[in-house]
């Protein structure tokens, strides 16, 4: 079987945002829709603060609550692990986006150009079936799917790869089948610590997130005094988000 | 729009699908007082028509209205769907005594299912802690209940005094929300700011629910009033009651879900590890 997932490595990404312009561009999203964006977090107190870039968007679940919610089946999970939503089968009730826990789902209900009249390119990429529907990150699955016919291996080839890998300047985003050990993806989980989001809602998240390297430097000790710490405060000290 | 790790309100679903479950709620709890207990037929079909009202607002959120027959895709996994499923029984037991055919108890059924649905519509919204907790599904049907109690009576008050057994019911339900929504609410902790929302309108909830209580207490209990004090204060608590089950559902949904906002359970390691 094939499963794709996201691995995102924190301590590579930078904030740069590329990987959210990659996107946009990519899937000619309105404006204030952005199917990938990068959350700038900043946690403690000064001096001693640290600071996350987050990358965020459709986790592409195993169970994912968007489906199981949704009245009229257009939203569906492949095989591979991808969710879709049939625009043509929407009705745009919104249930899936609040069912959601990772708030990717978007709605819009009349066409907005980002500089109030269409340009060029958003007169190209403007897409009515888009309109008033549920909208969210597809993985890029069109280049995916074309990739695979052109025997092109997703994550490792850029024209089989979703665009806000292909873009990112870190190598923080990396994608690829997780049921394949040898993947770009199984390799960086294997090699690295890692968590996925809102684990606790057992939505099984196609989206990793990596966080400290897994090697022997990194002593079960340590790793269990770490654990035993106090974890670092979450809520953090200021709400830098990305619009 | 800001977008970041504190947690903010879900801006899908407004005033509208708060509606679906304001008149959903307080027109299936009437439907099954009037299946229950008894009353004239345009009561029933008043609470048909509160359904259908809650069922045109969401109608008119929908993206997609044109399409909205598609709704009864999914009766495998959606709440939604099933609610959808539903509620054209809900309708003709609701009007099947306008039409001389007595159904009985049996009428309260699909209005009882109808509430849980609506329950159970929210329940599954993983995304709203104050939504997902399981508790808010009955919740939801003693507020329904206790909301169509309460316009059963005030229905009741031009025809005379209700007998024991309808406040009884009434009571019930009004226990029943009372001693469900601090049980709830307990375990919202982790959503500090939905819980803002929800105190500021349990204040006038609570209270809303106590004093159609105490008015069902002293119905039952004798010495009762007579007359037009009794009729008054049957009224009163029926309205009452009422319009604190619409004002607690009108705040879930348009002021008290919060999201859970994004949240990473490490922070990254970059150079030399910290000692923490």
């Amino acid at each position: 079987m094939t499963r794709w997932a996201m691995v995102a490595d924190l301590r590579r990404c930078v904030g740069c945002q590329t990987c959210t312009a990659a996107c946009k561009h990519a899937n000619a999203t309105p404006p204030g829709v952005q199917w990938r964006r990068v959350l700038d977090m900043e946690f403690g107190e000064y001096p001693d603060v640290q600071r996350a870039f987050v990358p965020v968007g459709c986790q592409h679940c195993d169970e994912p609550p968007c489906m199981e919610v949704c009245p009229t089946t257009a939203t569906k999970k492949r095989p591979d692990g991808i969710v879709t939503i049939d625009y043509d089968i929407c009705i745009g009730c919104a249930y899936c986006a609040v069912a959601c826990p990772y708030q990717a789902r978007y709605k819009t209900q009349r066409a907005t150009f980002a500089y109030g009249k269409a340009s060029e390119h958003e007169t190209q990429r403007h897409d009515e079936s888009r309109l008033a529907v549920a909208t969210k990150c597809t993985y890029c699955v069109d280049r995916i799917d074309d990739g695979l016919a052109q025997g092109l291996v997703p994550g490792v080839d850029p024209r089989a790869t979703p665009a806000c890998v292909n873009s990112c300047i870190a190598e923080a985003l990396a994608f690829g089948d997780i049921d394949d050990p040898q993947s770009n993806v199984s390799q960086l989980l294997a090699e690295n610590q890692h968590f996925r989001m809102h684990e606790e809602l057992g939505t099984g998240p196609g989206f990793f997130y990596l966080w400290d390297r897994d090697d022997g430097a990194d002593s079960e000790d340590a790793r269990a005094e770490r654990r035993a710490a106090p974890e670092p405060d979450r809520a953090p000290s200021s709400n830098k988000g990305q619009s | 729009m800001t977008y970041g790790p504190n947690p903010w309100h879900q801006t899908n679903w407004d005033w509208r699908a708060a509606a679906n479950f304001m008149g959903g709620g307080a027109g299936a709890g009437l439907i099954a007082f009037a299946a229950l207990f008894g009353a004239p037929a345009w009561v029933s079909l008043a609470g048909a028509a509160l359904v259908g009202l809650g069922l045109l607002a969401v109608w008119f959120e929908i993206g997609r209205p044109l399409r909205a027959i598609n709704v009864l895709k999914n009766p495998n996994t959606s709440w939604m769907t099933r609610e959808a499923m539903v509620a054209p029984f809900v309708f003709a037991a609701a009007a099947a005594p306008w039409f001389g055919v007595p159904l009985g108890a049996a009428g309260a059924v699909p209005a009882l299912a109808y509430l849980y649905c609506q329950g159970r519509i929210l329940n599954a919204a993983r995304g709203i802690p104050a939504w997902r907790e399981p508790l808010v599904v009955p919740l939801v049907i003693a507020t329904g209940l206790a909301e169509g109690g309460g316009l059963w009576l005030l229905f009741g008050a031009s025809a005379g005094a209700a007998p024991l057994a309808p406040w009884l019911g009434f009571a019930l339900a009004l226990i029943a929300r009372l001693a469900l929504w601090p049980a709830w609410r307990r375990r919202l902790a982790s959503a500090p700011r939905a819980l803002v929302a929800i105190d500021a309108a349990g204040r006038w909830f609570k209270a809303a629910t106590l004093l159609p209580l105490a008015a069902a207490l002293v119905a039952a209990m004798a010495p009762p009033p007579s007359g037009a004090a009794l009729l008054a204060l049957q009224g009163a608590a029926g309205a009452l009651a009422f319009a604190g089950g619409l004002w607690f559902k009108f705040t879930l949904v348009t002021r008290g879900a919060y999201n859970q906002g994004f949240a990473i359970v490490h922070l990254p390691v970059r150079g030399v590890r910290r000692s923490r």
